[in-house]
């Protein structure tokens, strides 16, 4: 297998094209070097060790956190110069759900239908609670929900505007065999839709990705490209600190 | 506008639910009216010394609600959650201000009639002092949304708050002061000054409601 750099977009121009991005904390960089252009309507697996940047440059897309240097496109629009163009377009499913625990689900999922413009919250509210299994729950307190409730709610607020783009990191966390089953054809690929799927799922993440993102520990990329340019064992082999 | 208001009223109910804000201003209020009443070993204020009294314990008792403005969104994911949507910034900077303006309006429809029975003879100025309280509400909300944001970012955010607003608040309660010491003088209010000292505190809320609108976007991006 060999390494792959910046991919050219395979056709039109691609959803998300970044070129040499970094991200330092405190002058320690976390991402360094990572470049990669996704096609509209593809799903790129991010894989690699636990520190290796992988939900920093899910947020750095998101348009949450500057890149310390590098550049970004996130659906047409230069990040973060032109990131108010992006927002509103994309789905985030992060390790924190964004809900406000005090509100009930209703409300939680209301707040964030008005903050999208939806015209019909309730509507939308009930299609996707019912969709995750969560029909019945409107009124129940968002800091009472278990986690995978908890997490099932998020991935309604994550879809709750339909978005072109969507970053799920880890969307698995929290859920058992079933609720993962309800939630994946949610999550899953769709016409028009782009997604960045960050996973430690290596086959799981191999078996959905048309392009594969591996970072290192140094959050150095180890490859990126198309997924059947890697296998499973040498995807792996960068989480035990080997090259891909 | 559809976005100040979704965030003006889950404030509002988050705070009606749970209560985490507007009690601990009243008992702050009430408990301080006490240590004064006892402190000062007086049973009736006047002019500078009841303006005095009164401002600095609504001061003090809206850095209870300013310190926790920000902290479901900097806890539960509000921030993101906000910057992921197409709205702009600055309404979540109007919805806390008036969120703030709120809950110093309710603290005062309890604090003035219990600093009325603890101090004062002559009840008759009560009413232009909402006035003046109402123009020194705003400023502070504007102020208080403002720090409290920059506040929330940090990790020193309890000491941080009170350290920079304190200070921008100094003009703030100077004009609230001279506004409301004539108001408050023995024998009933008096209005010469009160035109003048109001004014000031107008210029004051406008200068940080702008200032506010003008910087919040970079005070919320990363």
């Amino acid at each position: 297998m060999s390494e792959e750099t910046a991919a050219a977009p395979e056709t039109g121009e691609p959803a998300v094209r970044a070129r040499g991005l970094r991200r330092d904390f405190a002058d320690v960089p976390v991402l360094r070097d990572v470049s990669f252009a996704l096609p509209r309507g593809s799903t790129l697996v991010v894989l690699g060790p636990n520190g290796a940047g992988k939900s920093t440059l899910l947020r750095i897309v998101a348009t949450l956190l500057r890149a310390s240097g590098g550049e970004l496109e996130v659906l047409g629009a230069r990040v973060p110069r032109d990131a108010w163009r992006a927002r509103g377009r994309i789905g985030y499913l992060a390790h924190s759900p964004l809900l406000y625990r005090d509100l009930t689900v209703a409300e939680a999922l209301d707040f964030h239908a008005r903050l999208h413009g939806i015209a019909d919250p309730a509507a939308r509210r009930g299609e996707l609670l019912g969709a995750v299994g969560m029909e019945g729950r409107e009124g129940q307190l968002v800091r009472t929900l278990s986690a995978g409730q908890l997490q099932r709610l998020a991935v309604c607020r994550c879809l709750l505007h339909d978005p072109e783009l969507l970053l799920l990191d880890e969307p698995a966390a929290h859920l058992d065999p079933h609720a993962m089953a309800v939630v994946a054809p949610l999550l899953g690929p769709a016409p028009g839709r782009t997604r960045i799927v960050v996973t430690h799922d290596v086959e799981g993440g191999l078996a959905e990705a048309d392009r594969v993102l591996v970072l290192r520990a140094d959050g150095r990329p180890a490859y990126e490209g198309p997924a059947s340019g890697i296998t499973a064992d040498e995807a792996r082999a960068v989480y035990a600190g080997g090259a891909a | 506008m559809s976005a100040f208001w979704a965030i003006l009223a889950k404030d509002l109910r988050v705070e009606l639910r749970t209560l985490q804000s507007l009690p601990a201003m009243v008992l702050f209020a009430v408990t301080t009216f006490v240590i004064f009443r006892f402190g000062l070993d007086r049973t009736t204020l006047e002019g500078s010394l009841a303006a005095g009294v009164l401002l600095v314990t609504v001061l003090f008792a809206a850095l209870l609600a300013i310190n926790r403005l920000f902290v479901p969104e900097r806890d539960e994911g509000g921030f993101d959650a906000i910057r992921l949507a197409p709205v702009d910034a600055s309404a979540l900077f109007w919805a806390k201000v008036v969120a703030l303006v709120v809950y110093l309006l309710a603290l005062e429809a309890v604090a003035l009639p219990v600093f009325a029975v603890f101090f004062l003879e002559e009840w008759s100025g009560l009413v232009p002092l909402a006035g003046v309280l109402l123009l020194a509400d705003v400023g502070l909300g504007a102020t208080g949304a403002v720090v409290s944001t920059i506040g929330a970012n940090s990790r020193a955010r309890d000491l941080l708050t009170p350290l920079v607003l304190l200070p921008l608040l100094v003009p703030l309660t100077i004009a609230a002061a001279g506004a409301a010491e004539p108001l408050l003088a023995a024998g009933g209010p008096q209005y010469g000054g009160v035109g003048k000292w109001a004014a000031a505190l107008a210029l004051y809320d406008l200068t940080f409601l702008l200032v506010g609108y003008a910087v919040y976007d970079f005070l919320v991006e990363d």
